[in-house]
């Protein structure tokens, strides 16, 4: 059983077929001309033994110019396969994705440093004592892996949230590049059931992390059947870089046959032309760059096309995930996968915002809108993100959940069918016919069938704004409910047989 | 089983079926006999109506009450099932002056003059029924002069009256002076309700209540009663 995930009927698109078919050419041409440049050896030999042309470039670094024919592209492409499976520890949150298809899940992530913590602290009126409010205080401070785990078994009960990236970079002082791997796919597997995706730290923990992931599915072949994890790797470097140690984490789990989002963050402005044509012809190229050579390793590897296009701030020429521009990009690219018919992971919800508050929701909702409605398969929509992805706040995951199920809502079909005319009409002349001339005893039937939206859930009383206060309110309630840790055994072996796990991570041992 | 049919004109209540079309809260409810059927059949069989009106009619409603309180009801199933005492007081009207029992009242409402706005009232006139009380609506639009004269001729215990806009909120005091004019303004009780109408407003046009939703009406109705006993 898969989760249910939102059906995009009718997905809002801004290219028409032309312009599709255009900008694909262009990548097609962009790959011969002027082609990848690659850090990395191994992906060089792949596409030269398929007929690609490199040329070995000179400098500190060794790196090769590739030229990728489009006839090689062409059949390398031929392998990727439609539909992607990624399974979950409660197989009831496996997501099924098609690239045909425009079936939205919801998924937490990126990788954040800083955590927010919130409280509430009382205010006074200067002139009248008998005014109180209370206004949300936020402080940053490093993430570690107990907040990981929080954050993991909140987005558990979070009913939009789909699957579960890692979203909070664990910096404990007993972290270290050898054992963080583990710790982030222990603590995160072990706090939530549902999909899990992660980057990789360490090439070396590759197969560590794998057999966590084993143990836990209960043998290769059930990880194979129900991948619990997957991964996800930038190995562009936009523009049209493959870098060196990433494109060998991915080599090397596409060999793994487990599932990986290919992904490319080009800024347009500074890594890749402001223009629309332009980013969209180069990080089409990127990304398709990447999932060919996937199927060159492992022809039929689960792939996504994984865009997180953005536009330059004009101020400071960072991140504007806020640009309108950004949700426009991601959109394209959206139906980018869709013409390749190769499932997408996009992107939405990110904000330039610090902190919780108006200019967070208007530019997180804005995209959240937006590119949901052109039905990515596997949208990153930063729950709890701020910042530009480098801050997570468990109570703006919160908001995000109740603006998920909005977003939801709205994008339900339309019922008009011939059974439903038949039976309004009779509606409408049986009210007509009363005195009172009220509809109002039809609505019960729909009332508890989930097709009336709720009122916004955080709605206060009286005149102030309670939305921060009663969030948090529900945020304790999340993070008081219990959910279902691995099983002593399995943990046990996972202790036994993956080195690097933190001792106060297990928490059949954690009394003793 | 007089007991048992009582039971299920509570239940019913409960369910806000005023008959056998109804659909109710819960499945497969359809075709079954409703509020208006089963008081039929109760009095057919000797149950009493004093009975059926506290027992089932008023037990139902308070336990709709308690639901909508705990927040597993909302309007939408107390005016169904307001509807259904309502429908069920329209067949027992005629035979409660013989049984000896006297009804809560009556109460006449209607929207002002020049005053189209009706749903709030429809849905006052609604709750009130379900509470037991005769409602007798005059409808939006409504000449002053026939207020006046309904008065007179329906004596009612209250009168309550509607207006949506600030244009026509005038037009409650013209009526009450009118009723002074005529004699009637002691006749019964006067309260009024809409939306730019206030507690405050009331007092200053010499209204007796003011109900902000449905449910103040009915407070607001019962209060007065309580306070004439
Ligand atoms: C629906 C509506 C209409 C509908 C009415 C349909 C109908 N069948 O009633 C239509 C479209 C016809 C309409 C027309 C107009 N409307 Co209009 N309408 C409204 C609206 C949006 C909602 C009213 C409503 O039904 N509320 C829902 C019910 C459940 O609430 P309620 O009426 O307040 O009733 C509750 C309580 O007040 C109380 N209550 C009500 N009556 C009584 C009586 C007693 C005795 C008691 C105890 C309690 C009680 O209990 C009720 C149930 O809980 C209001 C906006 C608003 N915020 O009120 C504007 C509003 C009242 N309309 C307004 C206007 C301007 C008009 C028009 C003049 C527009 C135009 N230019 O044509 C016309 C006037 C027509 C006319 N001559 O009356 C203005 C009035 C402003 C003002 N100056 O006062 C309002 C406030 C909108 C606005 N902000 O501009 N309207």
């Amino acid at each position: 059983m898969a989760r249910e995930g939102i059906h995009v009927e009718r997905p809002y698109e801004r290219l028409n077929k032309d312009q599709v078919e255009l900008i694909h050419q262009a990548s097609m041409e962009i790959l011969q001309d002027p082609g990848l440049i690659s850090f990395n050896e191994e992906a060089v030999n792949i596409f030269h033994s398929h007929g690609a042309e490199v040329e070995s470039l000179g400098g500190d670094h060794r790196s090769w110019h590739v030229k990728l024919p489009e006839q090689l592209m062409t059949s390398a492409l031929k392998s990727v396969p439609k539909t992607v499976t990624l399974g979950a520890r409660n197989p009831d949150n496996s997501l099924v994705m098609n690239g045909d298809q425009p079936k939205v899940y919801l998924i937490t992530g990126s990788e954040t440093n800083i955590w927010l913590d919130v409280e509430f602290p009382e205010y006074v009126h200067k002139s009248d004592s008998s005014k109180k409010i209370r206004v949300p205080e936020f402080k940053p401070r490093r993430g570690m892996v107990e907040d990981l785990c929080q954050s993991a078994r909140v987005c558990e009960h979070l009913e939009m949230v789909d699957g579960f990236i890692r979203n909070v970079n664990i910096q404990d002082r007993d972290i270290t590049p050898e054992n963080k791997d583990v710790n982030k796919f222990f603590a995160s597997l072990n706090n939530n059931t549902k999909h899990f995706m992660s980057g990789l730290t360490s090439l070396d923990q590759l197969d560590n992390v794998v057999r966590m992931a084993e143990l836990i599915a209960g043998g290769k072949k059930q990880l194979a059947d129900n991948p619990i994890i997957s991964f996800i790797t930038c190995l562009v470097k936009s523009p049209l870089q493959f870098v060196d140690d990433t494109t060998s984490t991915f080599i090397e789990i596409c060999r793994r046959g487990l599932p990986v989002a290919v992904s490319s963050s080009p800024q347009a402005g500074t890594t890749a032309p402001i223009k629309e044509a332009g980013i969209m012809a180069q990080i089409n190229a990127e990304v398709l760059a990447g999932i060919a050579l996937g199927q060159l390793v492992k022809p039929g590897v689960p792939l996504l096309y994984g865009s997180v296009p953005v536009r330059a701030r004009m101020d400071t020429l960072s991140d504007s995930y806020g640009a309108v521009e950004t949700s426009q990009y991601n959109i394209d690219c959206v139906q980018m996968a869709r013409f390749y018919g190769i499932p997408n992971y996009s992107t939405s919800g990110v904000c330039d915002s610090k902190i919780p508050g108006q200019q967070s929701s208007i530019e997180r909702l804005f995209s959240d809108i937006v590119v949901a409605m052109s039905g990515p398969q596997y949208l990153h929509c930063a729950f709890g993100l701020l910042e530009c992805n480098s801050v997570f706040s468990l109570l703006q995951a919160v908001l995000d959940d109740a603006h998920f199920k909005m977003i939801k809502h709205f994008l339900k079909q339309p019922r008009v069918d011939q059974t439903e005319i038949e039976s309004v009409l009779k509606q409408i002349r049986s009210v007509v016919d009363t005195p009172q001339k009220l509809y109002i005893s039809h609505i019960r039937p729909v009332l508890r069938s989930g097709e009336i939206s709720g009122l916004y859930p955080f709605e206060g009383s009286g005149e102030t704004d309670q939305v921060f206060e009663l969030a948090f309110d529900r945020m304790e309630e999340l993070l008081a409910k219990p959910v279902q840790h691995i099983d002593e055994e399995t943990t046990a072996r996972i202790f036994a047989e993956v080195p690097g796990i933190l001792p106060r991570l297990n928490v059949y041992e954690r009394g003793s | 089983m007089p007991e048992n049919m009582i039971d299920q004109i509570r239940e019913n209540v409960i369910q806000g079926r005023v008959s056998s079309d109804d659909e109710g809260m819960e499945e497969g409810m359809a075709g079954q006999p409703g509020v208006t059927e089963l008081v039929e059949q109760a009095l057919e069989s000797g149950v009493p109506i004093r009975d059926i009106v506290s027992k089932g009619l008023s037990g139902g409603m308070d336990i709709v009450g308690k639901k909508f309180e705990a927040g597993e009801y909302f309007i939408p199933d107390m005016l169904a099932s307001a509807e259904a005492v309502g429908a069920a007081m329209d067949i027992l009207q005629p035979r409660l002056a013989k049984s000896g029992i006297k009804t809560k009242g009556t109460v006449i409402v209607a929207t002002v003059k020049d005053d189209l706005h009706d749903i709030g009232k429809n849905i006052v006139t609604i709750l009130l029924r379900g509470a037991g009380y005769v409602v007798k609506d005059l409808g939006n639009n409504i000449d002053t002069q026939v207020i006046v004269d309904a008065v007179r001729d329906e004596k009612p215990e209250f009168l309550g009256l509607s207006a949506l806009l600030t244009s026509t909120m005038a037009r409650m005091e013209d009526v009450i002076r009118s009723l002074e004019e005529n004699g009637l303004r002691e006749q019964g009780k006067i309260i009024i309700g809409g939306a730019p109408v206030s507690d405050e407003f009331a007092r200053s046009i010499g209204a007796d209540g003011y109900g902000a939703d449905g449910f103040q009406a009915v407070a607001v109705v019962e209060a007065l009663t309580a306070e004439e006993t």
